[in-house]
């Protein structure tokens, strides 16, 4: 064909590589987008509003709905005891309540949920609940649980070698305390459930959910209906975070529950409050840990223990320690080691999944470590982090027994300094603090290996449905949940690539459990790992079938037939991609089709805690600069700069909004973001007006981010991309260290300091670190 | 229950609102336009943005009631013929979303800087933003987003 040459010059419109925008963009600019609560409110819509406890730990001695069941407006009330099938959401240990049952463990926890014609009406019926409790002990913090031996799960141990036996003929030894503060998710959409009934009994869910066939299981169960008689869509979240990956089964139970009872349609919107007092957040950790090292700063030796503050059930603990040891390790190799993890019991929210499940606390944790053997030897850090990298060939094998295959840690490190100028600002910065007594400057480059997959292996599997009409159109669907992250874009991307045809072709549809069912949630990083590769393999089923009836129809080998941007050429013949569809489907070629995908490789015996549960690593490193004044530890990030490895970019713009907003969320973790409890166990800051998540004027004034270039995944992964949701947050690291950094050039000392911190903190550091110094 | 009448994005609308009900309210619940986004319900997070008379208002904070006979637009009411706004535009172009829900009281506020500040620098947008939280960005595309909106704003349209 004549035009041939420049057909392969112009590719589809949103092929694997485009920066192409968000499939929703149009939508969100215009207020078009629909969200749970957006969704038009169908005639006798119920507003549920749940009483919740006001202890940390009591026993229930009695509830009593009496009054509350005749307070206008209200149609319904209900308590554990009406709950028809089993009171249980726990998504790995058994147990776990939607409404209280003989006992509350936390402030907040929901113990009656009211149904009423209006929010307003539900909630004020709430004050007429009368509930008698038995206030009981509370236990509230991970040293407390410690010291009672209160867990969620047994403890689990990592380990290769003999740490005891390699710190006692290490030539140095130095050992730590490491508190790490948790987080709440602050997804801007808060949870939220609509339930509608179906005939027969049945119930669809429009739920926020990054889980929908988990929400269906446990409604399910709650209800004592079968999982078919449960369908859970939805189409968009206003972000998850990991905040929505369990959590959401509460609300949407407790919806479905009032549903199930009225035959009315019931909504369970949080306001915001409620939501930060009622769901978990991230896992505040307890770090500590003795290191032995050589000269250099090289780890011989670690014996570490890290205990996160679970709250009163599991909900995902177990699986979140096991992911803060995996990265107790870092970038790092350890000869002698031995980790263990403990998933303490404490009457706080539940708390679950957030970007990182538990593997940023493990490797702060190892950076505070080699910071810690750095400053001891007088040593810039960066040099004491580069001696301690994993090799390639030799040292290289993880705590649990995974070889390292794809490190890429020096080139990337190396690029870094360079492009940052870190050995020159190192220098200036030194500088700048002998001759400035008040305001201090720090700087810091960390680096990061994340581990890709469930560490659950039978999570990673993933499913796709894929429909060609006979215009050409194509209907898309996967089991994975938008939440912000770009996924449904970057699958429709490959199948774009897949079918050569224009993006804007194929229709992005609600996840939704009746179309692909048994579906993991999205989370681990691995939406399009999974369901990319299973949007895939669905699109090139079709593409076969295509080229096996072009062959045939147009009389040509198999090996003429191709896919060019919208357009099959079959030899000389050459026709619309709409067009081959008509003919195919009159010729009765099957123009639908299923994906599944499994991630290969992969295998964890947890009770030994060996094998290889991840596919890969994604790495990356980032440089912080952060100016600090000494006399009230105010500070601001001056300068950033993050360079990360996401393999080859399916959406180079999604991947780069993935690192900076990843990096900013992580930033907030560690200096603003502070969950404070009263000494009764009640979060006090439950609103934006006293948790201080990051705003823009937050923003390291000079920001500057690249992705790695020329990357590739060694893996076999769809396109050789490698997961981004997730290993970003971890650049935040180098903010931290460069905070300590400057309160180490204050104080003349090597400071201790706790995450977030805060300026208070800082502050604190500054005093703590001078009074302990011996200079002035 | 008292009327309030106003007009909302061009077209005259009237309901009876409890003397509680806040704008947002009506603009969601009564007048279906669910564009303007509830994230906080404190009147903190910025994404129920709209202007009243031309001045950016949190939505959350202010009663139905108050906007009697004013001109309030919406998230809804900025596309013109069926074409977008170029701070939405901007906004798309410019990748500065990612879920989207704080999205409408970003550009809403954005334009109101605009209105003050035609060629904002990066450091005025950050600091314009105080008010407008964003969990998924880090806020940079946005602050992109915004100067490229100005731009294409002054360069007419």
């Amino acid at each position: 064909m004549d035009d041939a040459p420049d057909l392969r010059a112009h590719p589809v419109r949103g092929a694997v590589g485009a920066a192409a925008a968000h499939d929703s963009a149009h939508k969100h600019v215009a207020g078009a987008a629909i969200y749970v609560d957006d969704i038009p409110e169908p005639p006798d819509l119920l507003h549920v509003w749940c009483v919740m406890s006001p202890h940390a730990h009591a026993r229930i001695r009695s509830i009593d709905l009496a009054d509350v069941r005749s307070a206008p407006g209200v149609i319904d009330a209900v308590s554990a005891a009406d709950i028809p099938g089993k009171n249980d959401i726990g998504p790995m240990v058994a147990g776990e309540p939607i409404l209280a049952e003989g006992i509350v463990e936390y402030v907040g926890q929901p113990v009656v949920a009211i149904a009423a014609t209006s929010i307003k009406a539900a909630r004020t019926a709430g004050a007429l609940a009368r509930v008698e409790y038995d206030v009981q002990p509370a236990v509230l913090t991970v040293d407390d649980a410690l010291a009672q031996g209160l867990f969620v799960a047994p403890p689990v141990e990592f380990k290769r070698g003999d740490a005891a036996a390699a710190l006692a003929r290490a030539p140095n030894r130095l050992s730590g305390t490491f508190r790490i503060g948790g987080q709440d998710h602050f997804y801007l959409e808060g949870q939220v459930a609509l339930a509608i009934p179906q005939e027969d009994g049945d119930l669809l869910i429009h739920s926020s959910t990054q889980h929908p066939s988990e929400v269906q299981k446990m409604v399910a169960k709650v209800l004592g209906l079968a999982a078919n008689a449960v369908t859970v869509e939805v189409r968009r979240m206003g972000g998850g975070f990991g905040g929505k990956e369990t959590q959401p089964a509460m609300f949407a139970a407790i919806a479905a529950l009032l549903a199930q009872r009225t035959r009315r349609p019931v909504k369970l919107r949080l306001d915001r409050d409620d939501d930060m007092m009622i769901t978990g957040k991230r896992h505040d950790f307890v770090v500590r840990w003795q290191a032995g090292f050589d000269g250099e700063g090289r780890i011989t030796a670690l014996d570490m223990d890290l205990a996160a503050r679970a709250g009163h059930v599991a909900d995902l603990s177990p699986a979140i320690v096991d992911r803060a040891l995996f990265h107790a390790d870092n970038c790092y190799y350890i000869p002698d080691v031995r980790l263990r993890g403990f998933a303490c019991k404490t009457h706080t929210q539940s708390n679950t999944a957030f970007r990182g499940f538990g593997g940023p606390q493990g490797m702060i944790a190892i950076e505070e470590v080699v910071d810690a053997i750095a400053r001891r030897l007088g040593r810039d850090p960066l040099a004491v982090r580069r001696v301690n990298f994993y090799g390639t060939t030799d040292r290289n094998v993880t705590p649990y027994h995974m070889v390292v295959e794809d490190n890429i840690v020096h080139g990337l490190v190396d690029e870094l300094e360079r492009w940052a100028d870190y050995q020159e600002r190192r220098r200036a910065i030194d500088a700048f603090n002998r001759t400035s007594p008040i305001l201090k400057k720090g700087l810091a480059l960390t680096p990061l290996k994340f581990g890709i997959s469930f560490t659950a292996t039978f999570y990673n599997q993933a499913g796709a449905l894929l429909h060609v009409y006979t215009d050409g159109s194509v209907h898309l669907n996967h089991g994975g949940t938008e939440m912000g992250q770009g996924l449904f874009m970057k699958v429709a991307q490959i199948v774009a690539e897949e079918l050569q045809i224009d993006v804007d072709r194929i229709k992005i549809s609600a996840t939704n459990t009746g179309k692909v069912p048994n579906t993991s949630a999205t989370a681990a990083s691995a939406g399009t790992d999974l369901n990319g590769a299973a949007a895939q393999i669905a699109a090139r089923t079709i593409r076969g079938r295509l080229a096996d009836f072009a062959a045939a129809h147009f009389a040509v080998p198999r090996e003429a037939v191709r896919f060019r941007r919208n357009e099959v050429e079959a030899g000389a013949n050459v026709v619309p991609f709409a067009t081959l569809a008509a003919l195919a489907y009159r010729a009765r070629v099957q123009l639908s089709a299923t994906g599944f995908y499994k991630t290969p490789k992969i295998h964890w015996d947890r009770d030994n805690a060996r094998g290889r549960p991840f596919l890969y690593f994604a790495y990356g490193a980032a440089v912080a600069e952060v100016l600090v004044d000494t006399l009230t530890g105010e500070y601001k990030v001056t300068r950033a700069d993050l360079l990360h490895d996401v393999g080859h970019s399916i959406n180079p713009a999604i991947d780069r909004g993935q690192v900076e907003g990843g990096f900013i969320q992580g930033m907030g973790w560690l200096t603003t973001e502070e969950l404070w409890f009263d000494a009764k166990g009640r979060l006090a800051t439950h609103a934006p007006s006293t948790y201080k998540i990051p705003v823009a004027s937050d923003l390291p004034r000079d920001f500057r981010v690249r992705l790695l270039e020329g990357a590739r995944n060694a893996e076999d992964t769809v396109h050789r991309s490698k997961a981004v949701g997730e290993p970003p947050l971890m650049l935040a690291n180098a903010v931290f260290f460069a905070l300590k950094d400057a309160v180490a050039a204050a104080a003349g000392a090597a400071p201790s300091l706790a995450a977030p911190a805060t300026p208070e903190r800082v502050l604190l550091a500054i005093e703590d670190a001078r009074g302990g110094a011996a200079t002035p | 229950m008292p009327k309030v009448s106003m007009t909302v994005n061009g077209k005259a609308v009237s309901a009876e609102v409890e003397g509680r009900t806040l704008l947002v309210q009506l603009l969601r619940d009564q007048l279906g336009m669910t564009g303007t986004h509830v994230g906080c319900d404190t009147s903190q997070c910025g994404a129920c943005v709209v202007h009243v008379d031309g001045r950016s208002v949190k939505a959350c904070t202010m009663l139905a009631s108050q906007a009697e006979g004013s001109q309030v637009t919406t998230i809804e009411g900025l596309a013109k013929d069926g074409k977008l706004h170029p701070m939405q535009e901007a906004f798309r172009d410019n990748h500065g979303l990612q879920c989207g829900f704080c999205t409408p009281g970003m550009i809403m506020s954005a334009l109101e800087l605009v209105k003050h500040k035609p060629n904002p620098s990066e450091h005025e947008v950050r600091d314009w933003l105080e008010g407008n939280l964003c969990r998924c960005t880090g806020y940079h595309n946005i602050v992109k987003s915004i100067q490229a909106g100005a731009a294409a704003m002054r360069g007419g349209k």
